[in-house]
């Protein structure tokens, strides 16, 4: 059951920095004597995203600043606290300290404890409505103490010597000699002690800092390390005398050697310190991080749905005039032009990658779902008392982005259900003779132009009589001869519940229906198997990708449709003995001891066939929603990809027919509604379609 | 309504004073005109797709560079003429409201500018189309031309173009 979350940590990582950057934005063109509640509600829903991403991925320290800075916020949104700038320059504060700890999850850099510590005062002081004097309390302890440190361009003396001012974690003072003796080599140092007891060492030497910091790395983790260009004049570097007692207090530029010329630098830099908190002075660590950051920032993009929607759609228009040109030069002599029929297999070719390419654009795997799911499990199982094994198989299955999203939240549904109804308490698991823990198998696998999404569980499965009961509690027109998968679809009906007891989990019965509606918008459907004692399935089928699909077409008369391939079983010619006439019901087929109803579809679109009898044309058996029949056309065309086109953009919905197509040769062909065929193939050929 | 304001606003720009452009074309022995704004383009006729159960007068579907274009043609909808299908046979391509479809009329003769004062109110009787989605009827010097609010014909339930809302 364990899944390795650092595989969505990108996922997080990417919408937090999107949400920080707008988090960051809002807060600068945020009117402080007149706040936009809406700004603010978008500020306050940023900082509870990126709180509940990082409680996902147990990054502690990101919940807790985030924690206080939601709470201050939704003080300030509800009105209980005026908005003074001093919050608006805590929260730019807090934003940074943020991503400061994002980019320390992120690429290993070092966090400056500090400064979080000091955010998280400055938060609680605020939302304990006491303004505190910025001026002491925003610069964090650490960076008042780097605070003299000037910020400045390395500075070169004549000997081409670099001055680096190392800061030292809090480390045995035998490693501190260690590294003193190490970096000795390197060239002139100075050792010193800063204020709380850490060393510091001044070096001057012609060694790149990365030199230095491979040296200490030896000793100590770099990331600790705080290596600072020393901005004393160069002149001082000189001066410095080798081996200056390590007791010497002060700092660098403090030094007696360097004269009256560094003495004015002190203020200047202390105020310039003070003015910039935390902003311009960095340690390795971070350097390190800007510098990672610039390559990952290119890894991914985020780019806008319509423009990957209109990529899809010139790449489908590309397919279509290939197969164009492929269908042109299949007429020509291969001798006399063999170069141009290379040439157009390559196209042919790389076509068919572009296509692949760019579909899956929009594919993401099911993981992205599946994985909020065990912790919710567990949760759940824990606080009902149920003991529950949680699997997820096909995990890897890919999904249009598009359903990925909206599956979520039928999904969810399903699985509480299944914990909260679905599998019984250990002890009656136990007298039952079933384990005591229960299982609940998350699975998702592509079975034709479907994923198909299943929920299981090895509960008690549903109960046929209560079902039934409360049905007819609630007036639905039920009998007690109907089929159990009706009885099963009448769970979906709105405010259909049958737990004994409403629990905050579960229960109310406003679920179900809701989920089947949010599936049939997709486009899918739900079909639930039960048996009672062994459990339940609820198996949920959606089409992969709504703009291209598998197709067969089919000839009937002069016209030319296509079937999507996932609905086809198979195709056969019938004899002429196994096609029954059943009276008032239409024909059926035999196919291999099992009859189908036929649908003539010449009949349902008044078409002039060229056979009206199956035993002369060609039967395609189809199935949808576990209903199969077998749909009667003049031959068979082919098979071949094809672009879904809407027919509705400039048309009206016609029955039986589920969009369109552009063929190879620059004609349209119709795509059939399979489903709406099968459903209503009786009704279809009493009524007319269009009216 | 968008229909009536657009036939406000054709009246309103024939009212400015440099008058409005309109398409001239013929059915039968009828010359109409249409906004010149609403036609994407002129295109001879190619073979379309047949639409099951639809109208006759709904011909089918085309693809026009990609898209899917109803063609609807004129001559069947309001009986005028043989309706013949060859080399001259012209589609009127027009653009309502972001909806593009397709009109067979016997031919397409010329772009014509009428001022507000050529334009007559249209008379309750004469015509194949019903008043309602008449605009007038223009006069220029021997002709009549017959203006047509294309934009609510073509939105009309009788053209079944596209689907009733909420009906």
């Amino acid at each position: 059951m364990t899944i390795d979350m650092s595989q969505f940590y990108q996922v997080f990582f990417d919408e937090a920095d999107e949400l920080l950057a707008e988090m960051e934005k809002l807060l600068l063109a945020l009117d402080v004597s007149a706040p936009d509640s809406e700004d603010l509600n978008a500020i306050f829903r940023a900082a509870h995203s990126i709180k509940g991403g990082a409680a996902t991925f147990a990054f502690t320290d990101i919940t807790e600043v985030t924690h206080m800075l939601e709470s201050l916020l939704d003080r300030i949104r509800k009105g209980e606290m005026g908005l003074t700038p001093e919050h608006v320059d805590a929260f730019l504060v807090a934003k940074d300290v943020l991503t400061m700890q994002m980019d320390g999850h992120h690429h290993g850099s070092s966090v400056d404890q500090a400064a979080v510590d000091s955010v998280c005062q400055r938060l609680k002081a605020l939302s304990q409505g006491i303004v505190p004097d910025t001026s002491t309390a925003a610069p964090s302890p650490s960076v008042a103490a780097a605070a003299p440190e000037p910020v400045a361009a390395p500075v070169v003396d004549a000997d081409g010597n670099c001055r680096f001012r190392i800061e030292l974690p809090d480390v045995p003072q035998k490693d501190v000699d260690a590294l003193a003796a190490e970096l000795g080599l390197l060239g002139t140092i100075v050792q010193e002690t800063l204020d709380d007891k850490r060393a510091a060492f001044i070096l001057t030497s012609g060694e790149s800092q990365d030199n230095i910091v491979a040296i200490c790395s030896f000793v100590l983790d770099p990331d600790d390390l705080k290596i600072t260009y020393d901005a004393a004049p160069a002149a001082a570097s000189a001066d410095t005398v080798p081996g200056t007692p390590a007791e010497d207090p002060g700092y660098g530029i403090f030094e007696p050697e360097n004269g009256p010329a560094a003495a004015p630098q002190v203020p200047t830099a202390a105020a310039d310190a003070a003015a910039v908190p935390a902003g311009e002075v960095k340690n390795y660590g971070r350097r390190a991080t800007d510098r990672e950051g610039g390559s990952q920032e290119s890894s991914s993009i985020r780019v806008s749905v319509e423009k990957v929607d209109q990529l899809i759609n010139l790449v489908g228009e590309l397919v279509i005039t290939q197969a164009m040109i492929e269908q042109r030069i299949a007429a020509l002599d291969p001798l006399h032009h063999e170069r141009l029929l290379n040439s157009a297999g390559q196209l042919a070719r790389n076509t068919r990658d572009l296509q692949e390419a760019v579909m899956s654009i929009r594919m993401m795997p099911m993981d992205y779902v599946f994985s909020r799911f065990p912790r919710m499990v567990r949760d759940l199982a824990a606080k009902l008392g149920k003991k529950v094994e949680f699997v997820t198989r096909g995990a890897a299955t890919e999904l249009d982005k598009g359903l990925i999203e909206r599956i979520v939240d039928p999904l969810t549904h399903l699985v509480r259900n299944s914990v909260d109804h679905g599998v019984e308490m250990p002890d009656r698991r136990t007298a039952s003779g079933k384990n005591e823990t229960g299982k609940l198998v998350l699975s998702a696998a592509h079975q034709g132009g479907n994923i198909v999404i299943e929920v299981s569980d090895d509960g008690g499965g549903l109960n046929r009589e209560r079902i039934l009961d409360k049905a007819r509690q609630q007036g639905l027109p039920v009998s007690d001869s109907m089929p159990d998968s009706d009885v099963w679809q009448l769970i979906f009906a709105p405010g259909f519940s049958t737990a004994e007891v409403v629990t905050d989990v579960s229960g109310r019965g406003v679920g179900m229906g809701v989920v089947k509606r949010n599936i049939t918008a997709m486009g899918g459907t739900v079909d639930i198997r039960s048996i009672p004692g062994t459990g339940t399935t609820i198996a949920i089928s959606l089409p992969l990708t709504l703009a291209i699909l598998d197709g067969m077409s089919v000839r009937v008369g002069e016209e030319i449709y296509i079937l999507p391939l996932g609905y086809v079983i198979e195709s056969l010619q019938p004899a002429a003995v196994d096609v029954k006439e059943v009276a008032g019901q239409g024909r059926v087929v035999k196919v291999r001891e099992e009859y189908l109803p036929l649908i003539p579809l010449h009949q349902i679109f008044a078409i002039d066939p060229q056979f009206e009898d199956p035993s002369q044309g060609i039967i395609v058996i189809l199935e949808t929603e576990g209903k199969k029949a077998a749909l009667l056309v003049d031959s068979l065309v082919g098979q071949q990809q094809v672009v879904v086109k809407n027919l509705e953009t400039n048309f009206r919905k016609v029955a039986g027919i589920s969009g369109a197509t552009i063929l190879g040769d620059g004609g349209v062909s119709l795509i059939l509604d399979v489903s709406a065929l099968l459903r209503s193939s009786r009704q279809l050929a009493a009524d007319p379609v269009f009216f | 309504m968008s229909y009536t304001t657009q036939a406000q606003t054709s009246m309103e720009a024939a009212g400015d004073g440099s008058g409005s452009e309109f398409l001239a074309f013929t059915l039968g022995r009828e010359e109409y005109g249409i906004d010149i704004l609403r036609v994407q383009e002129i295109r001879g006729y190619e073979p379309v797709t047949r639409i099951a159960n639809a109208p006759d007068f709904i011909k089918g579907v085309v693809n026009l560079r990609g898209t899917i274009v109803p063609i609807v043609d004129m001559r069947i909808k309001f009986d005028l003429g043989t309706p013949t299908y060859d080399q001259f046979t012209v589609v009127i391509i027009l653009n309502i409201g972001g909806r593009v479809v397709g009109m067979v009329v016997d031919s397409v003769s010329d772009v014509t500018t009428l001022a507000p004062e050529q334009v007559k109110p249209a008379p309750e009787i004469g015509t194949a189309f019903d008043t309602d989605y008449l605009i007038g009827l223009g006069t220029l010097d021997e002709r009549m031309l017959i203006l047509v609010d294309i934009d609510k014909l073509m939105s009309s339930s009788e053209m079944g173009l596209i689907d009733r809302l909420a009906a």
